[in-house]
């Protein structure tokens, strides 16, 4: 298991770095969200198209649970946020922002075919920065700075302590 | 896997002392670095925070700075009534011509077939309409010369959902003079073809009872001046039918318009595009390209003819009958109306000085007599300005309904979008300044919220272009054909004169009446104002 002892200084700057961009990328996404009350996801379920649009279409013509996903959304993004900035439950929220943010890329993926009536950031085919962000969550996953450099430290400190007073017993 | 990770902590936790050690620091101090370490996400959401509170700061003071640049600030939206329900007398209404308008109609009145309401639970848009206010009405007689479409009217009719109002019986009348002798009905809604509009009027109003007149209001002059003098006689309560007003976005868009806004207006363009069969008026076929039922023992084509030159039964005529122009005036008709009431209703305009009108069948070419293609120039020399009229039935490329003025143009769809002009006198200082700018709308109006949001990005751009099918009301999506049967009905109940009254009826009914006779003639049509008549 790589640990972040194990990781040179480099190492270590970039991924925090990574972290705190990241983190507040989807964190202010979330924010804008919770200051716009009238943002609602369905604008961008009605783009849908590939494996997801048939989910998207039942969402939108679903007014309760088209509000259960806004609000999932919006408080989902600001928990995943402040986790990755604070390193606290880094793992689930790195894991499932990941999943998040790739949901997100699959229901409006760039792929040959699929046009979308919203404009696009950038020139985008099949790759797209929505999945470059998917992807780097998950390897923010699989290389943690949370346990020195995140508010988990106190979680796993105190696991030690009580694994330090297993081994005395 | 657990465990493993508990390893490397101890290896760690012995790394870090033997560490200390090396630099001499006590364990006190390991732990107190380690605890900052812990904090490290502490300055990054400082500083989010800090600049996210910056941006609301700057926003807030934009848009503040922005509005009232505009006069904005000032505006005052007023509060709907809307939902607060009261007993009222139960107003009995008979409904002459059961098509597909008459059917939405009925929706807008509480009444709906129980095989539609199966639909729209499965689409779930039942829900909306069952929440619709309770206009307390009855439908207690339907005329149509087609049975399938009057059978169709009394089980819509008699599918009351609402118990207060059972006991009233349905009656089928086979002629509309049937129903205006009944005395059981207090009030009509006409929804025929429109070559029946205007006597059917005159005779209804004649008749006594509160008349609600689909547009487009008469199909010649006689007959509209003929509705004119009878309406405005009487105590009836008049409404031509044009939802369209009742979204509450023309109500801002009016309030903008009222503040001068967008500085003198010289030019307004409206468009109908559309670009399908059904568009296009023909409609005899189902949606598996069937045709649709009707044959002249089902059909009472005498009556259905009226005062139209005889023709022998014809199923293209009944369905599709906006083809000819002994039925119809097409285009202005069908789509303009809407069009001219929406701008009569904010900037009343009235009657034009002059109407030139030209185009052509240049798409759909079957048997029909009615153009696809038709531009319409409406003078107002005494309001300076200009209305004009583009329609097109081959090309659904989305053209708005703009107001143009000196200082700012307006698209008025089912949301407003203001862009600030370049050459502005009034916002001049705005624009030099770099508060305001030009390039693109800066402002929409939201019928969501009833407030004014500042156009921040370009998706929002873009959404600003869209809009609903219904308007909004106190966070309810409302139906506006309902809103204005309701109108309609509050004001024969307090004795008030509705939106699109008589008077704007008739002056929208002159406009159209011009612009179909400067088609015919191929010339440029004037109104002359002392003899009321069309020169």
């Amino acid at each position: 298991m790589i640990s972040e002892n194990n990781y040179s200084k480099p190492q270590l700057i970039f991924l925090l770095v990574l972290r705190f961009a990241i983190g507040w990328h989807v964190l202010f996404e979330g924010i804008s969200k919770v200051l716009n009350p009238q943002w609602t996801s369905a604008n961008f379920l009605q783009e849908s198209q590939g494996i997801l649009s048939g989910l998207s279409g039942w969402i939108i013509s679903n007014p309760n649970i088209l509000a259960i996903i806004d609000f999932m959304n919006i408080w989902g993004l600001v928990a995943i946020g402040l986790g990755l900035i604070f390193g606290f439950l880094f793992k689930p929220a790195a894991i499932i922002g990941s999943f998040l943010v790739f949901i997100y890329y699959l229901s409006v993926p760039p792929m040959v075919g699929y046009e979308y009536t919203l404009p696009s950031d950038g020139s985008n085919l099949i790759v797209n920065r929505t999945l470059i962000e998917a992807v780097a969550l998950f390897g923010l996953a699989l290389f943690p700075t949370n346990k020195i450099f995140g508010l988990d430290y106190f979680i796993y400190s105190s696991n030690k302590r009580k694994f330090q007073n297993g081994k005395t017993r | 896997m657990e465990k493993q990770d508990n390893n490397s902590e101890e290896k760690k936790i012995n790394e870090e002392s033997s560490l200390s050690d090396n630099t001499k620091k006590t364990p006190k101090d390991v732990s107190r670095r380690n605890v900052l370490k812990a904090f490290a996400g502490v300055p990054v959401a400082g500083l989010l925070g800090f600049e996210l509170l910056r941006k609301i700061d700057y926003d807030k003071s934009k848009r503040q700075r922005i509005i009232q640049e505009l006069g904005l600030d000032k505006m005052e939206f007023s509060i709907p009534d809307y939902g607060r329900e009261q007993k009222q007398d139960i107003i009995r209404i008979g409904i002459i011509g059961f098509g597909r308008r008459a059917e939405q109609l009925s929706a807008g009145l509480g009444f709906m077939h129980p095989e539609e309401m199966r639909k729209r639970e499965n689409n779930n848009t039942l829900k909306n309409w069952l929440e619709q206010e309770n206009l307390h009405v009855v439908i207690t007689g339907i005329c149509d010369v087609f049975d399938q479409h009057a059978e169709r009217g009394l089980t819509i009719a008699n599918n009351n959902i609402r118990s207060e109002t059972s006991s009233f019986p349905v009656r089928r009348y086979h002629t509309y003079q049937e129903m205006l002798a009944d005395k059981d009905i207090d009030a009509v809604i006409i929804s025929t073809p429109d070559h029946h509009h205007g006597h059917m009027g005159i005779d209804a109003t004649k008749a006594g009872k509160h008349v609600y007149l689909e547009k487009s209001v008469a199909h010649t002059e006689e007959e509209l001046n003929e509705l004119y003098r009878v309406v405005k006689e009487s105590h009836i309560t008049f409404q031509l039918g044009h939802q369209i007003t009742q979204s509450t976005v023309f109500k801002q868009a009016k309030e903008i318009i009222d503040k001068n806004v967008l500085g003198k207006i010289t030019l307004i363009e409206t468009t109908s595009n559309r670009n399908t069969a059904e568009g296009a008026w023909i409609r005899h076929l189902d949606n598996k390209g069937n045709p649709k039922p009707g044959d002249e023992k089902s059909i009472d084509w005498t009556q259905w003819l009226g005062n139209t030159p005889y023709v022998p039964f014809s199923i293209d005529r009944f369905y599709n009958w906006t083809k000819w122009f002994a039925y119809d005036t097409g285009m202005i008709g069908q789509l303009f109306t809407h069009e001219f009431d929406a701008v009569n209703q904010l900037v009343r305009i009235g009657i034009p000085k002059s109407v030139s009108s030209s185009g052509g069948i240049y798409y759909w070419k079957d048997n029909r007599e009615m153009p696809d293609s038709l531009h319409c120039v409406f003078e107002y020399p005494d309001k300076e300005l200009t209305l004009m009229y583009s329609g097109n039935l081959a090309s659904s490329r989305s053209r708005g309904r703009v107001f143009m003025g000196h200082d700012a143009s307006m698209e008025l769809g089912n949301n407003i979008k203001i862009t600030v002009d370049r050459n502005s006198t009034q916002y001049k200082k705005g624009i030099a300044s770099g508060l305001i700018e030009t390039g693109s709308p800066m402002l929409s109006f939201n019928p969501n919220a009833g407030q004014i949001d500042a156009v921040t990005s370009a998706s929002e751009k873009y959404y600003a272009d869209r809009g609903l099918t219904n308007t909004v009301i106190n966070g309810r999506q409302v139906d506006v054909t309902h809103l204005h049967l309701r109108e309609w009905l509050s004001c024969i109940r307090e004795k008030k004169t509705p939106s699109a009254n008589i008077e704007v009826a008739y002056e929208e009914g002159v406009a159209c009446l011009m612009a179909h006779r400067s088609y015919l003639e191929r010339r440029q049509v004037f109104w002359d104002d002392e003899n009321k008549k069309i020169i």
